[in-house]
């Protein structure tokens, strides 16, 4: 007996249930569509993460002012840490060899307003190291220039976004947007980027970050990102930065982390994420493959006599099993087959309403789900062969 | 062809021992045509159910072809069901999804003969079963004739020794029950061995020899032109009830 003949012996047989067929099928769909559609969620939220930090290159330290951990001593006395200022900077520049660029970040909330048009923005004060160090492009015009720190220029870098909604249909280099109090020169309009840390580049204006001091009206700096020449001393080159500014303030006050630690953090908790999300849906692959051996010893019993007739004719226990193993395997990977394409239909579906979302199943994830479906089938369905196989011809004649 | 030795077989029924064959001894040769007669529940197809290896006698020896096919395990019963015996039933059995082609081909499936020599072996089986220009048809689009007779194609086409037939004719009227019986003949009188399980002496009649079963005994035998021993003798048996 051939595959072919095995397998068209089944198809057969399924056929002339179509409904019961239908419905065990649909179980299996559901589960695999599950396990594809869920994992592609957790793997589309860890793609985000990651594209998040990645969008800023990976050999980046990210200092901000602050202790993370709880700090102790007299009340009144200490607490309040010192400011992270442009001196800082240019110290870790001088004492880190490492560390070959710093883009010291002020951020804040401003109306940006042309003509009739106004806009609430994120204000991001920055520097020229930012172009680099925060791998931005610019789509038209330039980027703030190279100039000493200190200077406040009334210069403006518009995001791709606040760009075009102030000023639709027009190239805005050149003109002047008023920002909060200030006037300004619009001198570029960034390439568009998506969001990075959390912010949407595509919908910020960039002033220089002494200029943006003032406008906020702030001493300390947001953040410094510093830009380590090698991967390989990134840690290295975190703790000695930090070990500078402690010694400017007598005090260790400052919180540096690698991109690194944060990435891997997130990496393993969406990695759970994802397994555990696959662990779910894979329930209800079980489930499904309870629904499939129900079906099939409700098609053994109901088909008692044509099993006893195949023995009369000279079947081999084998090949009944193999009839009734197919049945259970076909109904299980075409129910796998549908739930592939049903699943990667619900990732599309969610691609469209969350486009910032780049949710696609992980290829491990589509095989296991798949090849689990046939499992599930095979596994399921050997009870009621190897029922089938049992009866005693004559019984099964009788249809006892 | 067939030699019976002491055969025996007891069920368990209700948690009491029912003798449904007590003994039997009978020995049939190729080519013949042996009738079993008796009252329901006198052992007939349990008798015959041993003859088509689908059951095993508890004690005794059942010789086919000169094998002890009890002492035979189930991959080699399976063989001997496959190539040497054919079965026909009362309720025909087909499958009845497949078409009367495709059930005359189930058995060559089994034995894994090419697709292509399925279909020619099966269609020539239809064509001396005169059910050629039905072959396409499912069960259900055939009379009950038609379809025991898709069922003597599928019981020969692996070209077997023994055919076995318990009552051919009881689920079909006169008319199509005579040409069953002829076609049966037919095969019989071109070498195969024929039994067949009746309760009709009408056919019984047309048997070379009678073997009359009450009681999982063997109480007569005789040869068909003598039926009307026979059908006295279960006529007496009713009776005695």
């Amino acid at each position: 007996m051939s595959l072919r003949d095995v397998l068209g012996f089944a198809t057969r047989a399924l056929r002339g249930h179509r409904l019961r067929t239908g419905m065990s099928l649909l179980g299996v769909a559901i589960g695999v569509a599950a396990v594809v559609a869920l994992t592609a969620l957790g793997e589309g939220a860890r793609r985000y993460v990651v594209g998040q930090f990645a969008s800023i290159g990976t050999n980046l330290v990210i200092m901000v002012p602050g202790k993370t951990e709880t700090t102790g001593g007299m009340p009144g006395l200490g607490g309040a840490p010192n400011d992270l200022t442009l001196e800082d900077a240019r110290a870790i520049l001088r004492g880190v060899p490492e560390i070959d660029k710093a883009a010291p970040t002020v951020m804040g909330t401003e109306t940006v307003a042309f003509g009739e048009r106004r806009r609430q923005t994120a204000l991001i004060g920055a520097t020229q190291e930012a172009l680099e160090v925060r791998r931005l492009s610019v789509a038209s015009g330039r980027f703030l220039p190279a100039a000493d720190w200190e200077r406040g220029s009334p210069l403006a870098v518009l995001g791709q976004k606040a760009a075009r909604e102030l000023f639709p249909g027009r190239d805005p280099v050149g003109q002047i947007v008023r920002v909060g109090d200030w006037r300004m020169r619009v001198i570029g309009v960034l390439a568009s980027r998506g969001h990075q840390l959390g912010v949407d580049m595509d919908d910020v204006v960039i002033v220089p970050v002494a200029t943006a001091m003032k406008m906020l009206d702030r001493r300390s700096l947001f953040r410094l990102v510093l830009q380590v020449r090698t991967h390989a001393d990134l840690e290295r080159a975190r703790a000695r930065a930090v070990r500078v500014v402690a010694e400017r303030h007598r005090e260790e006050d400052v919180t540096a982390i690698t991109q690194d630690a944060v990435l891997g953090a997130f990496t393993s908790i969406l990695g759970a994420l994802t397994l555990a999300l696959a662990g779910i849906a894979s329930v209800s692959l079980a489930v499904a493959g309870v629904g499939i051996m129900n079906v099939m010893l409700v098609s053994v019993s109901e088909r008692t006599r044509e099993i006893g007739l195949l023995k009369a004719l000279g079947a081999a226990r084998p090949q009944i099993l193999a009839a009734f193993l197919a049945e259970a395997v076909l109904i299980s990977s075409a129910g796998g087959l549908l739930g592939l394409a049903a699943g990667w239909l619900a990732v599309r579906a969610l691609v469209l309403v969350y486009p910032a979302l780049p949710a696609s199943p992980p290829v491990w994830a589509v095989l296991a789900a798949f090849s689990l479906s046939v499992a599930v089938g095979a596994v399921f369905g050997v009870l009621p062969a190897r029922r089938a196989t049992r009866l005693e011809p004559v019984a099964a004649l009788a249809g006892r | 062809m067939i030699r019976l030795q002491g055969i025996c077989r007891t069920f368990e029924v209700g948690g009491e021992p029912v003798h449904a064959l007590v003994d039997v001894e009978e020995t049939v040769a190729a080519g013949e045509h042996l009738a079993i007669m008796g009252p329901s529940g006198s052992g007939k197809s349990t008798l015959l159910h041993i003859l088509g290896c689908l059951d095993r006698p508890d004690r005794g020896i059942y010789e086919l072809l000169g094998r002890d096919v009890a002492r035979l395990d189930e991959a080699e019963l399976t063989l001997v069901r496959r190539h040497t015996i054919g079965f026909v039933f009362q309720f025909f059995h087909l499958v009845p999804r497949l078409t009367a082609l495709e059930n005359v081909e189930l058995p060559m499936v089994f034995a894994g003969v090419p697709a292509g020599e399925r279909r020619e072996r099966a269609l020539g089986r239809l064509r001396t079963v005169g059910l050629e220009a039905r072959a396409t048809h499912r069960p259900d689009q055939l009379s009950g004739g038609e379809r025991q007779r898709a069922a003597i194609a599928r019981a020969t086409v692996l070209e077997p020794k023994l055919l076995l037939a318990d009552e051919p004719t009881g689920n079909l009227d006169t008319a199509s029950g005579r040409h069953v019986l002829e076609i049966l003949e037919r095969m019989n009188a071109a070498g195969l061995t024929l039994v067949v399980v009746t309760h009709d002496p009408a056919v019984a009649r047309r048997a070379q020899r009678v073997l009359v079963l009450k009681d999982g005994r063997v109480v007569h035998r005789g040869d068909g032109a003598h039926i009307h021993e026979a059908v006295a003798l279960l006529a007496s048996a009713e009776d005695g009830r």
